[in-house]
């Protein structure tokens, strides 16, 4: 799923100091998921807000409003009054459903309340971890199902560079994050198609990924 | 020996193929545009190996470029290796600097995945990584051998032709991939291996013991990383804070045991200054003449292991230890009686 953290209190208060009335905009899908953007996320950081410009002596008028999917104009159109009638609105959305707002409501400006994180996955209670970087050309069938491009932290194609040690990658300073290569070298050991760790990786074609542009996908079987 | 028997006709790969036990240096550009650093590294190095490496903004510190540093040591009559990562640049500005670097001079390249720049001076800089050092070595032997670039399209006129050169690290994991991994770089490419510092002579020797099964040391030329322990600071840093390392605790403890018998640093604290310097002065020769000792002593213990060309030494920012190092080793061109040395001038 898409996740996101929250920007720093700060950050935020800084981006509404110049409002009045303030919508803060949560988002029922993949950020309520990951415990970002959701209703009751959105409940929290409206209650801080107030508080917090109450204590600076410019008490805001802080409202709420969750839609199902802020990446799609007919969920939005549920929070329309509530956008209409605010000077500016915190979106809690990834920044697909922050755009969305911007290009629906023009008229009002619609700021990111969220840092948008990645394609992860829960791995425990509270950890999400990076999977996929989108990168338009998946060789998942070619690495035993993990994924190089987002789980490496050069995105090699041929193997662990020299700083795997004892399956850790030394990148990261808390020394615990795994060397993906190592775990994709023995997970095609117990497949048994060591081979494919031999076969030399040709150069990306990066274009699918964000380097040829921003991507499109046009559907003619599904169009109206 | 005629030149068409070579690939490049570099002095390395003339050494390296008439079979002398070959030893290569290594030089880091300064952190600033002065030259004269350079030259004076540069002259403590010079007649005492066959080629000497220029690292591409090494562990991710911004430095001179190593084609410019190439090109000065070319002025002064010493063969560069150039290094290329793949952190800082894509296929495109790769492949032009290479174009400049053989119109330069350049004729030796050593290609390299590149260190995180996690750990330089820019951490939060963005990393390119468009190739790997696989895919660089394959696509400079295409550009040499097949004279074309990268997207296929042919090179009109001149070619550049670079003798190729692959890391390897015998003490990354999973150690029984490194061959196969060297192995890989070789298909790729790679005319000659230089590895990572070795401070574990029996994990290396079992290491080229498993190349020289699958017969890569006949594939391209292989050098042992070499380099000597300035103190046992630097001993124990490497042995702990350097992932992909290893040191032998017996070297540890030797760079601890040379300087007994003489003040320790808490002594010498207590001392007046004159004194102090002194004695300072004498456990820093004590534990430099130690590390050089080590050094010497790993080196031949790798010229007796079957598939080993030679030792590329690595002895940055110590570069005068060099010449006691392939003085003592009786290494590198000075050294060699049997040295026909007009086959390898410029």
């Amino acid at each position: 799923m898409i996740v996101a953290q929250q920007k720093p209190l700060e950050e935020i208060k800084a981006m509404i100091a110049d409002a009045q009335k303030v919508l803060i905009l949560g988002c029922g899908t993949c950020v309520t998921v990951c415990f970002a953007g959701g209703e009751k996320e959105v409940a929290i950081l409206a209650s801080q807000l107030r508080m917090a410009t109450r204590l600076d002596g410019n008490e805001k008028e802080i409202r709420e409003f969750t839609v199902q999917r802020q990446c799609e104009y007919e969920y939005n159109e549920m929070a329309a009054d509530y956008i209409r009638d605010a000077d500016l609105i915190v979106s809690l959305a990834c920044g697909i459903g922050v755009q969305t707002v911007n290009e629906q409501f023009p008229e009002k400006l619609t700021v990111p309340g969220l840092n948008t994180s990645g394609l992860s996955q829960p791995t425990e209670q509270g950890v999400w971890v990076e999977r996929c970087q989108a990168c338009g050309d998946c060789i998942l069938a070619l690495t035993g199902g993990l994924c190089p491009i987002a789980r490496c932290a050069k995105s090699l194609l041929n193997g662990p560079c020299g700083g795997s040690q004892r399956g850790i990658c030394e990148v990261y300073a808390e020394r615990e994050t795994p060397c993906v290569w190592d775990q994709i070298y023995h997970r095609l050991k117990e497949l048994g198609q060591l081979d494919k760790m031999m076969e030399i990786r040709p150069p990306k074609n990066w274009h699918p990924s964000r380097d040829g542009g921003q991507r499109k996908i046009v559907r003619e079987d599904l169009r109206l | 020996m005629s030149d068409k028997e070579y690939i490049v006709g570099s002095n390395l790969e003339k050494a390296l193929k008439a079979g002398y036990f070959v030893a290569t240096g290594e030089l880091g550009p300064p952190q600033n545009a002065d030259r004269h650093e350079i030259e004076r590294k540069a002259r403590l190095l010079k007649g005492l190996v066959e080629s000497v490496n220029i690292t591409d903004n090494q562990t991710a510190v911004v430095r001179m470029s190593s084609i410019s540093v190439a090109v000065i040591l070319l002025e002064l009559g010493i063969e560069p290796n150039i290094q290329m990562t793949c952190r800082d640049r894509n296929r495109i500005a790769i492949q032009s600097d290479l174009l400049g670097a053989y119109a330069l001079g350049c004729r030796n390249l050593l290609c390299l995945t590149g260190d995180h720049q996690t750990f330089g001076n820019h951490p939060q800089s963005k990393n390119v990584h468009d190739l790997d050092s696989i895919s660089l070595l394959q696509m400079c032997r295409d550009m040499r051998d097949k004279k074309i670039f990268q997207c296929g399209e042919a090179i009109k006129g001149q070619e550049p032709r670079f003798f190729l050169g692959a890391a390897a690290n015998p003490f990354a994991d999973p150690f029984e991939f490194r061959p196969y991994r060297l192995a890989k770089k070789v298909r790729a490419g790679a005319d000659f291996i230089q590895t990572q510092l070795i401070f574990n002579v029996p994990k290396f020797a079992e290491f080229m013991r498993r190349v020289v099964d699958l017969g890569v040391h006949e594939q391209a030329y292989i050098l042992a990383g070499v380099g000597p322990i300035k103190s046992l600071g630097a001993a124990k840093y490497m042995a702990t804070k350097v992932p992909g390392m290893e040191v032998d605790p017996e070297y540890i403890e030797r760079m601890t045991n040379c300087t007994r018998g003489l003040p320790s640093p808490a002594e010498i604290k207590a001392m007046p200054p004159k004194e102090a310097a002194e004695a300072r002065r004498l456990r820093q020769e004590a534990s430099e003449a130690e590390g050089i000792k080590i050094c010497v002593e790993i080196i031949n213990e790798c010229k007796k292991i079957e598939g080993v060309a030679g030792v590329h030494i690595m002895a940055i920012e110590w570069e005068e230890a060099v010449d006691e190092i392939v003085k003592q080793a009786q290494i590198g061109p000075r050294y060699d009686p049997a040295r026909q040395q007009p086959t390898l001038a410029h």
